[in-house]
């Protein structure tokens, strides 16, 4: 790969396209399992996270989703999408690498327990690209609005993706 | 986890206690199947390094919730996260201390709940000794981000 290529814009024009427009709705499971794997992954020690008596004694449902946690996409193969994270290949043939920006949550006060399942619609809201010691740098910003199986909001989150 | 932190006790520039978490490369198989996240920067050194990067690093996301679990056992059993963000501006490598961080910035109250803001950050920390991997100066914020907690009031 050149220099030149690397200086060129990334954007392409479907890109582009798709601001604003929201994603057809995602379904997260919110499961027992997963909660317990998610949250022995980051090494969270709180038992409201592992043991379902424990968390129903502290009044919670069921044991609970740990901060940053919202369920599981259900897994099929014949829709695709098996392993979240990839390099994007762009119609130029260019390849594109990825690095995650950052992330920002605000949690409306409804819990989030095991037994729930999540709705995520998702939308870009923002995309740019600067020069970065890495070569051209598209940033992405995306708004997701998670709701669970009562209608109620149970979060906004934003993402930034950085590719490049 | 701590005794319960009180909205009372507390006033602006207090620190947060330190949280210290280290990863291993199983961390990070662990976390890619708890998140989903498979990319493979994160478990092959050799994608990695084709990748621009110099070694494995540290999900973006894993340090985000390390920030989430700071937060919520802090906050303890009666208060709650309200919100927060991170921002990924340094790469973490396995084998080095990353310490969560945090200072409070903001004390109010609102909608009849007893609020912190706070300034939140990953740093990094010792690293094993006689570890190949790429490591990072000590103490360079890594993942500056910030917060808002509710807590208890002392009755």
């Amino acid at each position: 790969m050149t220099q030149e290529t690397e200086a060129e814009s990334i954007i392409t024009d479907e890109m582009r396209a798709n601001v604003g427009k929201e994603s057809a709705p995602q379904t997260l499971e919110v499961t027992t399992t997963a909660i317990r794997m998610f949250a022995r992954a980051v090494g969270h020690t709180d038992q409201i996270y592992y043991d379902e008596e424990y968390a129903k004694s502290k009044g919670h449902r069921s044991i609970v989703a740990p901060p940053a946690f919202f369920g599981t996409g259900i897994y099929n193969p014949k829709h695709g999408g098996g392993a979240g994270g990839a390099n994007l290949m762009l119609p130029n043939g260019r390849v594109l690498r990825g690095l995650d920006g950052g992330r920002e949550f605000e949690y409306t006060g409804v819990e989030i327990c095991a037994g729930d399942v999540l709705t995520a619609v998702s939308k870009t809201v923002d995309l740019s690209e600067r020069k970065s010691s890495l070569g051209m740098m598209m940033i992405t910003r995306r708004q997701t609005t998670y709701t669970n199986q009562n209608g109620e909001v149970v979060a906004h989150a934003y993402g930034t993706s950085l590719q490049y | 986890m701590a005794d319960q932190v009180y909205w009372d006790d507390l006033n602006e520039g207090d620190e947060v206690p330190t949280l210290v978490k280290k990863v291993s490369t199983q961390q990070l198989v662990m976390w890619a199947a708890a998140s989903g996240d498979f990319y493979q920067i994160h478990y092959d050194e050799r994608f990695a390094k084709n990748n621009k990067l110099q070694g494995i690093i540290v999900h973006g996301a894993l340090k985000c919730a390390f920030l989430g679990q700071y937060l919520h056992d802090w906050a303890g059993e009666k208060g709650a996260i309200k919100g927060y963000q991170v921002s990924y501006r340094g790469m973490d490598y396995p084998n080095q201390e990353i310490l969560c961080k945090g200072v409070v910035t903001k004390k109010y109250e609102q909608d009849g709940e007893h609020i912190v803001d706070l300034d939140i950050w990953t740093e990094t920390g010792a690293a094993d000794e006689g570890d190949d991997r790429p490591k990072n100066e000590v103490g360079l914020k890594t993942t500056p981000g910030s917060a808002r907690v509710a807590l208890p009031v002392r009755g």
